[in-house]
């Protein structure tokens, strides 16, 4: 199943949750929105869920109005943040929820439900919790059998809304590796929502970026960490040395020093110059782009991380290998192994 | 532990024991002839049926009521909200004074419906609408918490698995708010047989039509047959405490299903 959103607005007051959003998402893959809070990527999949409507846009199934039916034509599979199961019910009942509600003419008979929840409480590997209520399940196995209900309608898509964000960091951790192996198992079209880049980089195949209401950037996981679109995409999916920087007459400044770096093809006036991290290369003195004096050093795992004063007057962070010597009161010259520049 | 036995014991059981010892004064042929009496019987007939009636109603006009209240902002819902409590504040006997005016033949409501040819006012359809007034906010009340803690996301997940309004109704929330429903009926209909204040003024007190069983024990005391009316007080009470402890166990085997959070 394709999904193809065009031109989506949705206001909630004077705040536009979606600003005119587009996206195409291709059959059976597993695509993440990710996106700070507040940046319009819950609006958008409850649009495309039917749980939310739009103000003007379309949104189309494999070519086809979805905008058209309500969230119960759709046969769109959603798993809330919070679980929402029923908690009167029995998490075998649970599962079977959307089969018994099926109309006369196609519901399956009593066996045939039976098997297929068994079947898929295997899939999620919970069958020995059939007869337990939501109540007394952990988080995550609470989140497993949300997500096994949804799957019962043989959901046309499905839809994940924070999946993990109620969990705790290891539940979370092993849910995401379960989630795609999940996924490779039964090829239906999904997106989840998510707001922490660990996971969208992890889990998904394609990962849209998406900020106050419009898409910033979409790409694969190792298309946004590395070739960023925009400053936001850079300053949100992993952390970024931000530097104010001043382009004019062919050079780079920053402050009053002039930078050692290519100044082609770029609008003159302010700018600034993003680089991760880890990008920051550590030489002697003089000879990189900048120079600073090493303020303090901790190790952080496998890097450590030092304080260093920039000349120009700015104090950034850098992360260097462990075995790189580095003590407090060092001057270091510190070059941009790879860095991009983003005006404004 | 020690403290609430005593409290309890002084407060409500040494009360009802005192009750029991009062009624144990006359022989088991006398009680039977009090309760048998066709006045006896008829009381507590219009007291439990017209209590229970009255109690349905307000079980299924207070759901209406307290899902408008929780589910929807609309203007003066605080307003509304607050009215919810004036039976519970208001003095008995106002509210009776109060229903039994506007239900009078020249009532604002009683003048239309006695066009219509239903009297209200001092008769049995009058003590019924003073046990619905008295009743109503008990259910609002119990079921009120309940919804509000009720995630509506419950109803879009039974909505995108492919049930109808109807199904997630039936299904899914009117289970999730039956031990509260139960506890709601069975509040209003103990206010409901109790009532006596409200209830008076609009009932006409026609011995056998529209005579309440407080009434009667009332009546009976200031005859000063006071066996009599001990009699009639512990049938009220027993049958009371059988409809409670039912009730309860319904709510029990009800809540049993949905464990504690």
């Amino acid at each position: 199943m394709t999904i193809e959103v065009k031109n989506l607005v949705k206001k909630f007051g004077s705040f536009a949750a979606l600003d005119g959003v587009d996206l195409k998402v291709n059959d059976g893959e597993l695509l993440a929105l990710l996106g700070p809070s507040g940046s319009g990527k819950t609006t958008l999949l409850r649009i495309i869920a039917g749980l939310d409507w739009p103000d003007s846009g379309e949104v189309s199934f494999n070519g086809e109005d979805a905008l058209a039916q309500g969230a119960r034509e759709r046969h769109v599979g959603f798993v809330f943040q919070h679980y929402a199961l029923f908690r009167h019910m029995t998490v075998f009942e649970n599962v079977a929820f959307g089969l018994r509600v099926q109309p006369r003419a196609v519901r399956k008979d009593e066996a045939a439900i039976r098997s297929r929840v068994k079947e898929l409480l295997d899939l999620v590997q919970l069958d020995w919790l059939a007869d337990r209520y939501p109540s007394q399940l952990s988080g995550g196995q609470r989140q497993r059998i949300a997500l096994a209900r949804a799957l019962a309608i043989e959901p046309r898509i499905l839809l994940l809304d924070e999946p993990f964000g109620a969990l705790d960091a290891k539940v979370r951790k092993e849910l995401r590796k379960w989630l795609r192996s999940l996924h490779h198992e039964i090829h239906v079209t999904s997106i989840f929502v998510t707001h922490d880049q660990e996971e969208a980089l992890e889990v998904a195949n394609r990962v849209v970026v998406m900020d106050k209401g419009r898409i910033e950037q979409i790409g694969s996981p190792d298309d946004v960490y590395d070739n960023p679109a925009t400053a936001f995409v850079h300053g949100f999916i992993g952390e970024s040395i931000v530097l104010p920087i001043q382009i004019g007459d062919g050079a780079i400044r920053l402050g009053d020093r002039q930078l050692d770096l290519a100044a082609d093809g770029l609008a003159p006036g302010a700018s600034k110059l993003f680089v991760r991290r880890h990008d920051m290369l550590v030489g002697p003195p003089g000879s990189g782009a900048f120079e600073g004096a090493v303020q303090h050093v901790r190790n952080f795992g496998p890097v450590q991380r030092a304080e260093v004063a920039l000349s120009g007057g700015e104090t950034i962070e850098i992360d260097a290998p462990r075995d790189k010597e580095l003590r407090a009161g060092d001057t270091i010259g510190l070059n941009p192994r790879r860095y991009r520049i983003f005006a404004g | 532990m020690g403290l609430t036995l005593s409290w309890l014991s002084v407060i409500i059981l040494i009360p009802l024991a005192g009750l029991f010892l009062r009624s144990l004064e006359l022989s088991p042929e006398q009680f039977w002839n009090i309760l048998s009496s066709r006045r006896t019987l008829n009381a507590l007939r219009v007291s439990f049926g017209l209590a229970f009636a009255a109690a349905c109603v307000n079980l299924v006009m207070g759901s209406i009521i307290v899902w408008a209240l929780v589910r929807y902002r609309f203007p003066g819902r605080r307003i509304f909200d607050a009215i919810v409590d004036v039976p519970f504040a208001l003095p008995t006997a106002v509210a009776g004074v109060a229903l039994t005016a506007l239900f009078a033949e020249k009532g604002w409501l009683g003048a239309p419906l006695a066009a219509l040819g239903l009297k209200v006012a001092f008769t049995p359809v009058g003590i019924f609408v003073a046990m619905i007034f008295i009743g109503i906010p008990f259910v609002v009340r119990t079921v009120q918490p309940v919804l509000q803690d009720l995630d509506p996301e419950i109803e879009e997940a039974a909505g995108s698995l492919g049930a109808s309004r109807l199904q997630t109704i039936v299904r899914v929330i009117l289970p999730s708010l039956a031990p509260a429903l139960l506890t709601g009926l069975a509040l209003a209909f103990a206010r409901a047989v109790g009532e006596y204040g409200s209830v008076i003024f609009i009932a006409g007190n026609l011995p056998n039509v529209s005579e309440i069983a407080p009434l009667l024990i009332v009546i009976r005391l200031s005859e000063f047959r006071y066996a009599d009316a001990t009699a009639i007080a512990v049938v009220m009470l027993v049958v009371s405490f059988v409809i409670i402890f039912a009730v309860n166990r319904l709510q029990r085997w009800a809540q049993s299903r949905i464990p504690a959070r």
